[in-house]
């Protein structure tokens, strides 16, 4: 803990970012590799009855309860089909986990702060206030997201209201 | 640096009212007339610790009160101070106190001064017979005792002092006045002569000497007297008439008593005597309160003084963050699923290393369930944390009410988890106040129904197989069925026909309904038992009523052990799991097609000429089901608080113990699933709320059909 906590300072300082970069359909994205758990295979998840579709359901991760989303759903890119390959990326988000589907994790990236570009205002599947910005790697352009904020907004409806005003 | 030190204030707040309560506890169980050294102690180290911590701190309210309290210890389990029924009054009125000032400091607020300079004023005046004791020693009694020997005058001159002083605190005004209009500082000897009461015959013997070596103007001869010959001391009080009739009742728990009548007062006789009779004076102060009021309080503490002794008994202990405990919780049970994942993959193994592998798995096994059942135990505490507040309750109470009570606790080593401890509290004081306000009846009503004066109220705690029964019985009047049936419909709260007894005791947990004739701050205001009745369901438990008109009343809350662990039925519907906690369920039945009606929209069985109404899980959990109709599938009759309905399920897959789990922690609240639990195959089933799956079925419609 003590350790992440200061290689997370370090990047600040040296306004460096490591990223997880991963795939939805055709669309490379970008997220704070700090916020990520763990990375697993999709298992069958328990269904929650008056969840919106995107929500798959729940899993046991080591005793903890987590909720699955599928951010394909969400955002209505790629098919939303679960194969060997289908990738669960565990964010550990305001001390809460929540594990989101993807189609698969490709690389780490490390970034300057300078290199990234702001992001564009139509033609991509999220809203820009979900976005950090664009950064060309290679021929593609990655989409870097703000997944704190996606995680936690009223849009995806994962937090009960309460605790998210307490969570500021 | 301040921030350094913050970091600690929260161990140490809860370190002292650990302290407090054990200071609170030993008090009740003191018994004035001969206090025990090593209870005396552990009150004396728990002030201290206090003192110290605050110093540390620099929380002053509490450090000049803590301090004049230690002063007061150390004094009385040095033999210089003689504790009496009033004095530990005072000292709980001082707890209180602390505690209060403790309240602040933990919010940041600023203490209450004039609490704090009240208190310790408060405790001055109880220790006052005894520095005036420590002054004397000193000084050979000169200058002090002189004043004795003068007329009323220069007495009255101190007595006003005193009573200015001690004016400030209401409680002890008439107290100072009193004693002081017969002679102010007789205290001294009476603190001495305590000494003798005690027993100790070297000091008593020796510090009498010592005060006649130096020639103490004649006034310790009788002292001297008194050391030798208790009773004559005591005899002389008699001169005082004033104080009779207060003292003699009153004395029998400080001293061995003696009849105050033969000796008449001589001028010699008359200071022991005054010194005799302080601390009758002291017991008796509240004037308000006739001996009567006090007889209940020395029996009942001398009715707890066995569990007192059993618990003084210092545990080794150290202090672990519950957070600490729970993770492990969490870790343990995850290694009894790896352990049944593993004994399911050992089962397919073939070969010559299968059998090994069987005996190491089954060794495996056994380590994790001992781990598991050695891990949960750390979470439980014994149920005198809760009962132990209740000794104070009802001496409280009992002279609030004036009733005699005695205060009969059974079964507080029993064992429940600290979760559940913490919400007991409340329902079990309500209970209490109830029984004590309601049940017990007045002395008199008692002894013309032919009882004995005193009431019993019994606190009872076992151990049942996987619950924990914890009873309030008292011997009162028992609850009254016509009067509960006519409060009920004056409120307007449903009735059903011809109601058992058990209907109508239930009728006072309905919302709104109080019987006492009048609002007292004890109890009355009719939001008790349904709240009470409330927060035991959430704990997952019950509360049954058993009464008997004139022989008294029964309350008995059924808890489980654990708040984590929940006694479930798993069922399936379609290929979803479910848990059902088993206190929901009355039975299941396979129901045939002559059974199920259609009424007004509403699917319903027909059971023994009851009415069920039908509540698919598969339409509210939004499943698939294996069998949509009810003649197909399994219907689980389930009772909650507020209806009963029939639940259609695929299957009944089996009973088992199951592990709450929080959906909370990282998702949301769901509607109608009270949490989730982890399977042995790793999987997550969810447990059904039934109380709020109750909400889907039509209300009206089932009072109207059932009622």
């Amino acid at each position: 803990m003590n350790h992440s906590h200061q290689t997370e300072v370090e990047s600040k300082d040296s306004s460096r970012l490591e990223y997880l970069t991963f795939t939805l359909g055709d669309e490379h994205y970008g997220l704070d590799i700090m916020k990520v758990r763990e990375i697993r295979g999709y298992e069958p998840v328990t269904k929650i009855a008056n969840a919106p579709p995107f929500i798959k359901g729940v899993l046991n991760l080591r005793g903890d309860i987590v909720p699955i989303v599928d951010l394909r759903i969400k955002f209505n890119v790629g098919d939303a089909n679960y194969n060997e390959f289908t990738i669960v990326i565990m964010l550990h988000i305001n001390d809460r986990i929540v594990g989101i589907v993807v189609d698969a994790v490709s690389d780490v990236i490390n970034m300057e702060s300078t290199d990234i570009k702001p992001p564009p205002e139509f033609g991509v599947a999220f809203d820009s206030e979900y976005l950090f910005g664009l950064a060309p790697v290679n021929d593609d352009m990655i989409i870097l997201l703000n997944i704190e904020k996606l995680i936690s907004s009223h849009e995806l409806g994962l937090f009960d209201e309460t605790t998210m005003a307490s969570e500021g | 640096m301040s921030m350094d030190m913050s970091q600690f204030h929260g161990v140490f707040i809860e370190e002292s009212h650990e302290h407090l309560d054990e200071m609170e506890h030993l008090l009740l169980a003191l018994d004035p007339s001969a206090p025990d050294t090593e209870e005396l102690n552990s009150i004396f180290r728990a002030a201290h610790s206090i003192k110290g911590g605050s110093g540390m701190f620099a929380f002053d309210a509490l450090i000049t009160v803590t301090h004049v309290m230690e002063n007061l210890f150390d004094k009385a389990r040095q033999g210089k101070f003689q504790l009496h029924a009033q004095a530990i009054d005072g000292l709980l009125v001082a707890v209180d106190a602390l505690r209060n000032l403790l309240q602040s400091y933990t919010e940041g607020s600023e203490p209450d001064w004039a609490l704090v300079n009240s208190t310790t004023a408060d405790l001055e005046a109880i220790l006052d017979p005894s520095l005036s004791n420590q002054i004397e020693s000193t000084e050979q009694g000169y200058g002090f005792f002189q004043p004795l020997n003068q007329p009323s005058d220069s007495h009255t001159e101190a007595a006003q002092a005193e009573t200015e002083e001690a004016s400030d605190f209401g409680f002890f005004g008439p107290l100072a006045s009193e004693s002081s209009t017969s002679e102010p500082s007789a205290s001294e000897p009476s603190a001495r002569e305590a000494l003798v009461g005690k027993g100790s015959e070297s000091e008593a013997g020796s510090e009498p000497e010592v005060s006649t070596d130096d020639e103490g103007f004649g006034f310790f001869a009788p002292l001297g007297k008194a050391a030798e010959n208790n009773e004559t001391s005591e005899d002389d009080e008699a001169g005082f008439g004033f104080f009779e009739p207060l003292q003699a009742p009153l004395q029998a728990p400080l001293q061995a008593p003696s009849t105050p009548e033969d000796i008449p007062p001589d001028q010699q006789g008359a200071p022991s005597a005054s010194q005799a009779k302080e601390p009758a004076v002291n017991i008796a102060s509240r004037p308000s309160e006739p001996a009567k009021s006090s007889a209940p309080v020395a029996s009942s503490s001398s009715k707890k003084e066995p569990s007192a002794k059993s618990e003084s008994v210092e545990a080794s202990s150290i202090r672990v963050d519950i957070t600490k405990i729970d993770s492990l919780v969490n870790l343990v049970g995850e290694l009894v699923i790896t352990q049944s994942m593993l004994n399911l993959i050992g089962d397919d193994v073939q070969g010559p290393s299968s059998e090994r592998l069987h005996s190491a798995l089954t060794e495996l096994e056994r380590n994790t369930r001992e781990l598991q059942e050695g891990i949960m135990s750390i979470r439980m505490l014994p149920m005198s944390f809760v009962f132990n507040r209740f000794p104070r309750v009802v001496r409280d109470l009992s002279k609030k009410l004036n009733k005699k009570i005695d205060l009969v606790i059974e079964g507080g080593q029993t064992e429940i988890d600290k979760g559940l401890i913490e919400r007991l509290v409340d329902p079990l004081t309500h209970l209490v106040r109830n029984s004590l306000d309601h049940g017990i009846e007045k002395p008199e009503v008692r002894l013309a129904a032919g009882k004995e004066e005193t009431g019993k109220l019994t606190l009872k705690a076992e151990q049942k197989g996987g619950n924990i029964l914890i009873s309030v019985s008292d011997d009162g009047g028992g609850l009254n069925r016509d009067r509960i049936l006519a409060k009920a419909y004056e409120n307007g709260i449903d009735v059903p026909e011809n109601p058992s007894d058990q209907q109508v005791w239930q009728l006072i947990m309905s919302a709104g309904f109080s019987t006492a004739a009048e609002i007292t701050d004890v109890s009355g205001r009719g939001v008790g038992m349904d709240v009470v009745k409330r927060n035991i369901e959430s704990m997952g438990g019950r509360l049954e009523i058993e009464s008997q008109a004139g022989v008294g009343s029964t309350f008995e809350i059924r808890l489980p052990l654990t708040l984590a662990i929940l006694d479930g039925m798993s069922i399936a519907v379609g290929d979803q799991m479910f848990i059902i906690p088993l206190v929901n369920i009355i039975e299941s039945v396979q129901p045939s097609e002559n059974q199920l009606k259609q009424i007004s929209n509403q699917q319903v069985l027909e059971l023994r000429d009851a009415y069920w109404p039908i509540v698919q899980l598969y339409k509210v959990m939004e499943v698939e089901p294996n069998s949509p109709r009810p003649s197909d599938g399994i219907l689980v009759l389930i009772e909650t608080s507020k209806t009963r309905f029939a639940l259609l399920v695929d299957d009944l897959i089996g009973q088992q113990q199951v592990v709450i789990k929080s959906l909370e922690q990282h998702y949301r609240r769901v509607p109608g699933v009270a949490g989730a639990t982890i399977m042995g195959d790793g999987s997550v089933a969810l447990i059904i709320d039934a109380e709020s799956l109750a909400l889907k079925v039509d209300a009206s419609f089932v009072n109207k059909e059932m009622g």
